[in-house]
């Protein structure tokens, strides 16, 4: 039997290896000691007791928590800075995207960011308008910041190794109603790159590109399309900027079709990029316009029926590919 | 501030030898800009000379600085060489930043320069941030912070004290009152009077100092760098000074009040530190011309070098977004 592990724990783990192999990683958040229980959720529990100094709870202060880990990492120091919810970003975007996604290129590239931005989001957690967010598109606009959003335990495990060794800025975006969702555990140290699409289902009929939670929903979707056969080629982003063009453009250019599904709202959003760029690539070789599923335009409700139907489901992916492929809905 | 230090006549020198520098570097960003040779957004620090003077007589070449879009006299009082500096003032490939950075982005770790922000209230953070590395890594550096009197009204002001304080970090904030938020007054925009007073609501020391007397802001400096070396953690400083100039080259400041202006231009602190420094005789008047004629010198040659420089390539726009150059 495969050993099983959640994603909370596989964070954990990651972080933990990573401050074991080398002591300039550094941590710093709200919340995040064992003195105040390692976290919200617990991803960081025990990693105080563990290296001391090297993890430190912070003020509820996302400027100040964001210009520590800037200027730690200026001085040598690989900080991880949790920023715990992915709205929180927001009252600390000076810190992001001024200084961190910009410090190397305005510094000709005698100063350097190496720092992870950890934040959780997502709808299903009945916290309402400012505490559900997916947020990715704005930072994957800005250049010089990474964006990573791991779908399972053993990517969050995997990629957050990469992005910590990574000599950029990375946020790193966990989904907070699947921390709990376990699966196969990670190899310990086996990393995965950053930049690196993976092909989670193979198939010819299309390609459907997600990440992060609603990879899962794009699984179970493609699951129940098979049944009726069709079969979907479910591509995880895995990195959202710079993403893996390369992967996604040759899936596309075997199927034909193309529907992109994330959470966060479809306008401008990760998904309008990707179809414009499979567009521009393969205009003359697709055989249905690229579609897009994303998160109603509207912000995150918190009436249960309204913010299940808010994200995209594995019955809306199923119904939308058969529409791209001319099919009869299935009762 | 009866039993502060104050700096001793070479000190005082070396003091006046920056002060120098920044005003004459001041004369001729002035000329340069509005002769057209060089395009740039300029925010002088005139009339502000003292303050880094006397902090930077105090730190080794290792203590990290930040300071913002007015900072080139925190830059020189540093040691960022000229022709580097020029040469990013004229956006040249040989500047501190390949002429990518600009005026407001001025960086040059090997002086310690390590961030020039162009956001009012920005090099508080991150300054916390390099002195957090020398707390873990007990190098004994010190973070200067330097920010004016309109950055004490944004929030970052008061997320970074506290943290510094919580923290006990080896930082000096320096707040430069110049008396002007861009084109509001410190009235208009402080409900305090003092900002070194804001210090208690942090539970650190705090000194409200006249920046333009070279002593009290030696011994202040001093005395909070020396305070953060040791382990027992920041300070904030408000030094009282006034700005002589507009907001930026191309705003005659028309708003500023008029006399107060001409009272603060008058008492210039680089010709008021010339004066005594002669008449208590420590330098002669061909001494102190020597300073200034040296410095004309090095100032002809570092903007000769700036506008012989090459621009960057264009292939710089695809550099040092990320450490792998983009395709």
């Amino acid at each position: 039997m495969t050993e099983k592990m959640t994603i909370a724990q596989a964070l954990n783990l990651a972080l933990d290896d990573a401050m074991a192999a080398d002591p300039t990683v550094i941590m710093l958040g709200e919340d995040l000691a064992d003195n105040e229980e390692g976290g919200v959720m617990g991803v960081t529990k025990g990693l105080s007791t563990k290296y001391g100094k090297r993890v430190r709870s912070t003020p509820i202060s996302e400027q100040a928590i964001m210009g520590a880990a800037i200027g730690a990492s200026l001085a040598g120091y690989k900080p991880v800075a949790e920023i715990m919810l992915m709205n929180f970003t927001t009252v600390a975007m000076d810190m992001i995207v001024n200084h961190a996604a910009k410090l190397r290129f305005m510094s000709g590239g005698q100063t350097h960011v190496p720092i992870v931005i950890r934040t959780m989001t997502g709808a299903g957690f009945s916290v309402g308008g400012q505490h559900s967010d997916y947020l990715e598109a704005w930072f994957a606009h800005t250049a010089g910041i990474k964006v990573v959003a791991p779908a399972n335990a053993a990517e969050a495990y995997g990629l957050l190794l990469s992005s910590i060794d990574d000599p950029d800025p990375v946020l790193f975006i966990e989904n907070m109603p699947s921390y709990w969702t376990p699966g196969p555990a990670p190899v310990r140290g086996e990393r995965i790159p950053l930049g690196k699409a993976r092909i989670a289902r193979e198939g010819g009929d299309l390609t459907i590109v997600s990440y992060s939670r609603m990879l899962n929903e794009a699984l179970a979707a493609a699951e129940a399309l098979a049944k009726e056969g069709v079969e979907a080629e479910v591509i995880d982003l895995r990195t959202i900027a710079p993403w893996d063009k390369e992967t996604v453009i040759a899936s596309v250019g075997k199927t034909g079709r193309l529907l992109t599904v994330h959470e966060a709202t479809k306008p401008f959003g990760v998904g309008s990029e990707i179809a414009a760029v499979v567009n521009e690539v393969l205009f003359g070789k697709l055989k249905a316009p690229v579609k897009r599923l994303g998160g109603a335009f509207c912000a995150v409700p918190f009436s249960k029926p309204l913010e299940d139907a808010f994200a995209p489901h594995a019955q809306a992916i199923a119904a939308e590919v058969r529409s791209m492929l001319s099919l009869e809905p299935v009762e | 501030m009866t039993n502060y230090p104050i700096p001793d006549p070479a000190t005082l020198v070396r003091m006046y030898e920056k002060m120098e520098l920044i005003r004459q570097n001041d004369e001729r960003a002035h000329k340069v800009v509005m002769s057209g040779r060089i395009v740039m957004p300029y925010y002088s620090p005139r009339g502000q000379e003292v303050i880094p003077s006397a902090i930077s007589v105090n730190l080794t070449e290792q203590d990290y600085v930040c300071t913002i879009y007015r900072g080139t006299h925190d830059m020189l009082a540093k040691g960022v060489p000229l022709k580097l500096l020029w040469a990013e003032l004229a956006g040249r490939v040989t500047g501190t930043c390949k002429g990518k950075g600009g005026p407001m982005h001025i960086t040059h770790p090997e002086t310690g320069v390590m961030v020039t922000t162009g956001v009012v209230g920005s090099s508080m953070p991150i300054a916390n941030g390099l002195a957090w590395a020398s707390q873990l890594a007990e190098d004994g550096r010190v973070t200067i912070a330097n920010f004016g009197d309109g950055a004490a009204n944004i929030g970052a002001f008061h997320e970074s004290l506290n943290l510094a304080a919580l923290w006990k970090l080896p930082v000096i904030f320096v707040c430069q009152n110049n008396r002007y938020a861009e084109h509001t007054t410190f009235a208009n925009s402080t409900a305090v009077e003092r900002i070194g007073d804001r210090a208690a609501s942090y539970a650190m020391p705090g000194i409200t100092v006249d920046g333009n007397d070279p002593d009290a802001m030696y011994g202040a400096a001093k005395v909070a760098i020396d305070r953060a070396r040791a382990g027992d953690g920041p300070t904030l400083i408000e030094a009282l000074t006034y700005r002589f100039n507009g907001h930026l080259l191309g705003d005659d400041g028309h708003y500023m009040d008029k006399q107060e202006r001409q009272q603060a231009i008058a008492a210039d602190p680089v010709a008021r530190l010339r004066a005594r420094l002669i008449s208590d005789g420590v330098l002669s008047e061909a001494d102190a011309e020597k300073i200034s004629a040296d410095i004309t010198a090095q100032l002809d040659e570092a903007i000769e070098f700036a506008l012989q420089s090459d621009y960057p390539t264009l292939d710089e726009l695809r550099r040092d977004v990320f450490a792998t150059e983009l395709a």
